[in-house]
């Protein structure tokens, strides 16, 4: 039963009140785009045991998107962030690598 | 025998007698009794069977740890299996009867089974019953199932009520014994908002049984003056009756509160849930004493040495008058000393150690009581009693030294911590090989969402068993827990406890040590489901060596008490079957609960009526007032049809097409999804939401279109209505509003969050009923009060105005094609609207009509319908929906998902319709058979059946279908199959049935 | 091997039960193997059966981070149907179901395979259309089904409650030769089986990296130390992304938890396994008496085994609407296993980029059912290259958007 912080309206949430919305930071791959792009754009997902971010939304809250670092090996949240941006912050990869030195994540690290 | 002694228990009410029936004989206890104590006060030994060989089970325990008894209690409504009788508070007019027998308690032919117990050994059900293969569902099942399964299935329906509470507390505290009140009292002087629950209807635990002295005070005084000061803290809850259940993550605790179980006559509900958040969790959750593994020590009588005490002391009931103790510990000689005291005989107590030297054993030598060194239990005698005891030599092979006759054997093998709490979330144990027992390592506790450990454990629970230590560490965890929640701790002395002098005990796994095979098969490990020592010695021999495997091959741990006396006993046995450590056997997974919870309080109110919200349309009431047949479409509920006194449902449906098509016919359209997109990037974003260009749509006007899912496939459809210049009206199906609301709001956050667009679901603003048929201009010009002549008002337009009153937006589209006005008026005037429409198309045969005459009359106009030719995997293109696919548009949802291979295959089924040859219904979901198999065997097709009807407009069959290659085989005539066997014939034809050249629309 | 028998219980009795031999060995690995599978759950353990005793491949290790079985083998809620719409599926679960009917004589362990029926609850207009489209396709699959009324749906199982004031039950889907087999059993079945040909079952023993030369695998390194092998089946289940990045590949899965629960034992009352889709439940009772209930999965990806308690009510909530007597029972434990799902929900059972691996997995929240059918085909797959079976479940439709959706007909994948 997790609970995470609201970036928009403040609110440390409950798991009854988000939605869980799969993985974070994809890059669309429109018409015209290459097979292997799409595919992996559509179905590849990173899956890790560790360190994964992931999008949220507050459907019984502010009904808002957000973003989130967790650990899908102990639930452990690195920190929440707005969902208009193509990667996390830094503060977020330092709380990451604070914890989990040397992690990597796509092209993230 | 058991019986009541002349000084009254600590928690009885002498003066207050209770009646109770069990097995139909009328009884009596007295208030404050549990039914456990009860039935022995009443010398109701024997109290239930055991699951595999049906042997006769007495009490063994007192508490939630209780195997053996478990009986059905109540009736009718109030009926429920399996309670079990140590935590049942006696109360006037309890009814029980045991279980798992037939015919009765005290002759039960199932007992067959423990005379060829010889030929039952763990597993046997895995080497047997293998042959002939049908005897195993209908003879051997069959009868296995019988003969398992403990309680009677209740029948009727539960009538109680059940409630859930949310609550978030900085500190919750699981054990209201001495280390949690301290714990509780220690967190709330800091100032953090604490609750503290304790599972029995009594405070103090163990200590106000052994009645040690903290702080100068006897434990009950303690105890009472800690609770007082803990009811004066407002900023601390304390409730009795509430077992903390499980922890799960991020701090989540449940708590199961059993309201009016001992009260029956009270009101309000009778069990609680409490869902909480705790930003630390205290588990002051005790110990579990461990029965001794020797021959017979399943025999009733044979009952754990603290309990024993628990029954004297607080129930005033002996369990037998003369008791013989075994024990490897000194804290069973408690049990020896207060029997004695008592005024019971002690013929011995069998003391497994060499030697061993403490207070309690010299106070039991000073009160004259036997004590025999380095001795065991041999074998118990007696069948549905225990009637003596063969003593032996521990370190021998069970050569009988002495028979001591005795009707009670009190048994000690020391004690296992309650680690439940602390391992649900993943809290880590190690080994105390000087105390023989799995405590919680506090290096290693459950992690939480910051990564930091969010349990703490105290008092027994962690391990120390002696009260100084327990309540210390009760006070200290209390601190550090107040603390990691972000409170300060008070400066405030510990309190302090005393305690006898006691000898460390030795471990004793089996009695004797080199017991025979004979020995080790009557020397139960779990009572309940009847698992010996030779049981799990014989899985190490099989090699299930995993504890895992153990317990599963030998059902050990398995039963409804999950292992609370037999899992450290039992995988100690496995250990030394293995040469292995313990440790490096480990333990099974503790999952939640910590004891059964009842399903009724799992799901709270939600039940019957308020299982789930139905959403109503403002017309709802009329629609059931009017012999509405409803049918569940989402949260909604939509008259499927009006069925009139005499008719079929068919019939009606039948009436509601012909009206419609002849005269006029009222949709309760209000379910429809309504968004509205609005903002200077409304255009382009609604370009991409669809499949054809929105942003080129006329004020003033209406489209159809088309969603698609980023993957190609077809999810939503509906007629879209610029009403400004930067606001559109998107109607969606019934049960697409939520999802495509959220699927907007998805795409504009995420991906195009710098697009100025804002949409508004506003659904349920709206009521909205079509008007349909050729009648309908009529009935909406008697309303009066806008013109909805065709030139003023022509198809695919909409214009707002007001009608016979009403404010009102009038969208000119077909679903039925037949002349037809959407109408829709602010919700709250919905049933006024609706009601109005009735009174004036009275004259004009207005008639409402349900789902299923839309559905036909979409279906004899060849129009598709999202879920029925739509599934999930059906793209545009298949539905020969091309010219509602935008060629102009660089991108949409789904564009490129359609440009996959198999997307754009040529030998993709094609949307056709059907008529069959016979004019008969084709069977919902028939497929179109083909020539051959295929590689697996599986007959060829060439096509299925997406809708089918019979037509009252036609007066015929009619259906869709995807075909392989379909538009191409016009005039063709295919084969769908039945489930029978059969098959009907069908003819591919053009999808429009029905006015196919669009005449009635357009008037 | 011994065999197991009435008789050797009658023996054995009269000897203390001492001429019991190790159901399986106790191997340490070898150097090389013609084939490593990876995985000794259910359908790891089939993999290997059936690689011996369909195509004489007997020098196969299965090594096991764990214990046998200890994953979702042992955690799933062992309802056994083949009642599936799109005719891959069909054939794949029909198949494991057939093998099913005699897996106890077949590896002369009883697994109690019980063929108790299976019903699945219409409760709404698009199940019932959905249903009567899968029994139309299963009745050219060669499944045998049939479209039941509410009626005939209570009378096979009275304690359910068919009048429900939110969902009223319209009808099932009901496949009498379904049912539930003992978890456990399988795995332990097949192992014995595959120990007796000589296959070394290594548990305990974690693989740490897998060795790749020109693009074809030549072995793995493990926590005992490197073995070399020719092909290497991955079937890892929830951890296949995991071992998947050690040979360099990405799989189109996701981990996710699937929550179970059962309630205390009580005397037989429900002989079929029900499943109500709309309401996310299903429930049947287990031979002890149990009521073994389950429901969807979790949202969001999780390797801990431990679900969402709100999951737990919404399914309890969903059961005890169906049965109203469930009400008085009490929940004596609820579990959490790690499923991985594909973008279609149906499995991976595959060819890999790389050379001599091979992979099955992405079983969801359905795999016990299909053990046997997966190990069948998992060995031809393996043994000849290629498989009528696994043909359309190939790790590359994803890219083709050539789907095996079940979810179309209104079905689940459980």
């Amino acid at each position: 039963m997790l609970t995470l912080h609201c970036p928009n309206c403040g609110v440390h949430a409950d798991e009854t009140d988000l939605h869980a919305e799969g993985e974070a930071h994809l890059k669309r791959f429109a018409s015209g785009s290459s097979d292997d792009d799409f595919h992996d754009y559509m179905f590849q997902r990173q899956n890790p045991k560790g360190v994964h971010f992931e999008r949220w939304k507050h459907v019984y809250g502010c009904g808002k998107y957000f973003l989130a670092a967790r650990c899908t090996a102990t639930l452990e949240v690195f920190g929440t962030y707005s969902a208009q941006t193509h990667e996390p912050p830094q503060a977020i990869k330092d709380a990451i690598t604070a914890k989990r030195p040397g992690w990597s994540w796509g092209d993230f690290s | 025998m058991s019986t009541r002694l002349a000084n009254a228990g600590r928690l009885v009410n002498k003066n207050k007698a209770v009646s109770f029936t069990f097995n139909g004989k009328n009884l009596r206890g007295f208030e404050g009794d549990t039914l456990a104590s009860a039935l022995l006060a009443n010398d109701q030994m024997m109290v239930g069977r055991s699951f595999k060989y049906h042997r006769p089970r007495g009490v063994v325990a007192s508490g939630a740890e209780e195997p053996n008894g478990l009986v059905n209690l109540g009736k009718d409504n109030t009926f429920e299996p399996n309670q079990r009788i140590t935590t049942t508070e006696l109360f006037d007019g309890l009814t029980a009867t045991s279980q798992n027998h037939w015919p009765s308690l005290e002759f039960d032919v199932g007992v067959i089974n423990t005379y060829f117990s010889r030929f039952m050994p763990a597993g046997f059900y895995y080497k047997m019953f293998i042959h002939p293969r049908p005897f195993w569902k209908h003879i051997y099942e069959p009868m296995i199932r019988q003969a398992a399964g403990l309680g009677k299935a209740p029948k009727d329906r539960d009538t109680d009520t059940y409630e859930h509470f949310n609550a978030s507390f900085d500190v919750m505290v699981v054990g209201g014994g001495i280390a949690g009140l301290a714990a509780a009292h220690s967190a709330g002087q800091s100032g953090a908002r604490v609750m503290l629950v304790e599972q029995t209807a009594d405070w103090g635990g163990r200590a106000v049984v052994d009645m040690p002295s903290i702080d100068g005070k006897t434990a009950q005084d303690w105890v009472a003056d800690t609770v007082q000061a803990l009811e004066n803290m407002p900023n601390v809850t304390i409730r009795l009756r509430t077992q903390g259940s499980g922890v799960y993550d991020h701090g989540y605790v449940l708590a199961y509160e059993r309201l009016t179980d001992h009260a029956p006559e009270n009101d309000g509900p009778r069990h609680r849930l409490w869902r909480i958040r705790a930003k630390q969790i205290v588990t002051a959750t005790g110990a579990i004493e461990r029965p001794l593994s020797f021959a017979g020590n399943d025999i009733p009588g044979v009952v754990l040495a603290a309990a024993v005490r628990d029954y004297a002391i607080n129930f005033g009931v002996s369990v037998g008058d003369r008791t013989v103790v075994v024990t490897n510990n000194d804290d069973a000689y408690r049990t020896a000393i207060t029997l004695k005291k008592a005024g019971l005989d002690i013929p011995a107590i069998i003391d497994a150690r060499t030697s061993a030297e403490g207070d309690l054993i010299d106070e039991a030598k000073a009160l004259g009581i036997r004590v025999e060194f380095g001795k065991g239990i041999a074998k118990v005698k007696g069948g549905k009693r225990v009637t003596g005891v063969a003593i032996c030599n521990q370190a021998g092979e069970g050569a009988v030294i002495e028979e001591i006759s005795c009707d009670c054997v009190a048994m000690s093998g020391g004690w296992s911590p309650v680690v439940h709490l602390w391992s649900h979330c993943g809290g880590k144990l190690i080994w105390d090989a000087d105390q023989a027992m799995f405590r919680p390592d506090p290096e290693k506790p459950p992690l939480g969402a910051d990564g930091a450990g969010f349990v703490v454990t105290a008092g027994v629970a962690n391990g120390h068993l002696f009260t100084a230590e327990v309540i210390a560490d009760g006070f200290a965890a209390g601190r550090s827990a107040a603390k990691a929640a972000g409170f300060k701790a008070k400066a405030a002395q510990a309190p302090m406890g005393e305690d006898a002098h006691e000898g460390p005990l030795a471990p004793v796994w089996l009695m004797p040590q080199g017991a025979s095979h004979a020995l080790r098969s009557k020397a139960w490990l779990d009572f309940q489901n009847d698992v010996k020592v030779s049981d799990v010695q014989l899985a190490a021999q099989e090699g299930y060596e995993s504890v895992e495997h153990a317990k599963r091959y030998t059902t050990i741990g398995m039963a409804t008490d999950q292992g609370k006396l037999s899992n450290i006993n039992g995988l100690a046995t496995l250990a030394k079957s293995l040469n292995a450590e313990i440790p490096n056997v480990g333990t099974t997974t503790f999952r939640p609960p910590y004891t059964p919870i009842s399903m009724s309080v799992i799901a709270g109110v939600a039940k019957n009526e308020l299982f789930q919200p139905i959403r109503k349309t403002p017309m709802s009431d009329w629609h059931t007032a009017n012999g509405a047949d409803y049918e569940p479409v989402g949260q909604w509920r939509r008259p499927y049809a009006y069925v009139r006194s005499g008719e079929t449902v068919h019939d009606a449906v039948n009436r509601e097409v012909v009206n419609t098509r002849e005269k006029l016919g009222l949709l309760d359209a209000s379910t429809l999804g309504k968004l509205v997109v609005k903002g200077p990037d409304a255009g382009k974003f609604l370009d991409m939401m669809y499949t054809n260009m929105m942003s080129n749509l006329a004020v003033g006007k209406c489209r159809y279109g088309l969603m698609c899912s980023e993957n190609g496939f077809l999810s939503d459809d509906g007629v879209v209505a610029r009403i400004d210049e930067d606001t559109w009206l998107c109607h969606t199906t019934t049960g697409g509003a939520e999802r495509i609301h959220a699927w907007m709001e998805d795409w504009l956050q995420c991906e195009w969050w710098d697009w100025k667009v804002y949409v508004a679901n506003v659904t349920e603003q709206w009521a909205q009923v079509a008007v349909v048929g050729p009648n309908a201009r009529k009935v909406l010009e008697k309303l009066g009060g806008m013109d909805v002549s065709k030139e003023t008002l022509p198809f695919m337009q909409w214009a707002d105005g007001t009608l016979g009153g009403f404010d009102a937006r009038v969208y000119r589209i077909s679903f039925s094609g037949e002349l037809s006005y959407e109408i829709a008026v602010p919700a709250s005037q919905g049933r006024a609207f609706w009601d109005a429409l009735l009174a004036a198309g009275e004259e004009f045969g207005a008639m409402p009509y349900g789902t299923e005459a839309l559905h036909i009359m979409r279906a004899e106009k060849g129009f598709i319908m999202i879920g029925d030719e739509t599934d999930g995997t059906v793209i545009p293109q298949d539905l020969n929906l091309q010219w509602a696919i935008s060629k102009k548009k660089e991108d949409f949802l789904g564009k490129r998902a359609q440009e996959r291979s198999h997307m754009a295959d040529p030998n993709r089924w094609k949307l056709v319709g059907l008529e069959t040859v016979d004019g008969s219904v084709i069977p919902d979901g028939a497929y179109a058979i083909a020539e051959g198999t295929n590689a697996n065997g599986q007959r060829n097709t060439q096509g299925r059946v997406t809708s089918t009807y019979y037509s009252p407009t036609l007066k015929r069959g009619i259906a869709m279908g995807l075909v392989l290659h379909g538009p191409d085989r016009m005039g063709e005539v295919i084969e769908f199959n039945k489930v029978d066997g059969t098959t009907v014939q069908a003819k591919i034809v053009d999808q429009v049935f029905y006015d196919k050249d669009g005449e009635k629309q357009n008037v | 091997m011994k065999k197991y028998s009435a008789f050797a219980i009658a023996r054995e009795a009269f000897r203390q039960h001492t001429g019991w031999e190790r159901a399986w060995a106790r191997p340490e690995p070898k150097k090389k193997y013609d084939v490593i599978i990876v995985g000794a759950g259910g359908h790891g353990l089939a993999t290997a059966y059936h690689l011996g005793k369909n195509y004489g491949i007997t020098n196969v290790a299965v090594i096991e981070k764990g214990w046998l079985g200890g994953g979702n083998t042992g955690r799933n809620t062992t309802i056994i149907r083949s009642n599936y719409l799109q005719d891959s599926s069909a054939a794949i679960y029909e198949k494991a179901r057939s093998l099913y009917e005699t897996m106890s004589q077949d590896l002369n362990y009883n697994v109690m395979f019980s063929p108790r029926g299976v019903i699945m609850l219409a409760q709404t207009q698009s199940e019932i259309r959905g249903y009567q489209r899968t029994a139309h396709a299963n009745a050219l699959q060669g499944v045998k089904t049939e479209w039941i009324s509410p009626q005939r749906v209570k009378e096979l199982v009275p304690i359910m409650n068919i009048d429900g004031p939110r969902y009223p039950v319209l009808g099932g889907l009901y496949q009498a030769r379904g049912g539930t087999a003992r978890h456990d059993a399988v795995a332990w079945g097949y192992a014995r089986a595959c120990s007796d040909m000589g296959m070394d079952i290594i548990q305990q023993c974690e693989v740490t990296g897998v060795r790749t030369n020109l693009g074809k695998v030549v072995g793995v390194d493990t926590t005992k130390g490197p073995i070399d092998c020719d092909k290497l089946g991955m079937v890892v289940a929830g951890h296949a992304s995991v071992l998947a990045q050690k040979a360099g590949f990405r799989l189109p899965i996701e981990s996710v938890a699937l929550q179970a629960l059962v309630s205390e034992p009580i005397k037989p009352c429900m002989d079929v396994v029900v499943m109500a889709n709309t309401v996310h439940g299903y429930m049947s009772q287990s031979d002890k008496g149990e009521m073994v209930i389950g429901g969807g999965t979790d949202g969001y990806n999780n390797y801990t085994q431990r679900g969402s308690f709100h999951h737990i009510e919404e399914t309890v909530r969903a059961l005890v609407e169906t049965f109203p007597m469930i009400a008085r029972l009490k929940m004596l434990r609820q579990w959490g296993g790690i499923v991985d799902v594909t973008g279609d929900r149906s499995p991976i059972l595959s060819k890999t980029p790389v050379e001599g691996i091979f992979v099955n997995c992405g079983w969801g929240t359905g795999g016990f059912k299909a053990i046997p059918g997966s190990g069948w085909a998992m060995a031809e797959l393996m043994a000849k290259g290629q498989s009528p079976l696994t043909e359309e479940f190939n790790m590359f439709r994803f890219r083709e958007g050539k789907f095996i959706d079940e979810s179309v007909a209104a079905g689940v994948a459980h």
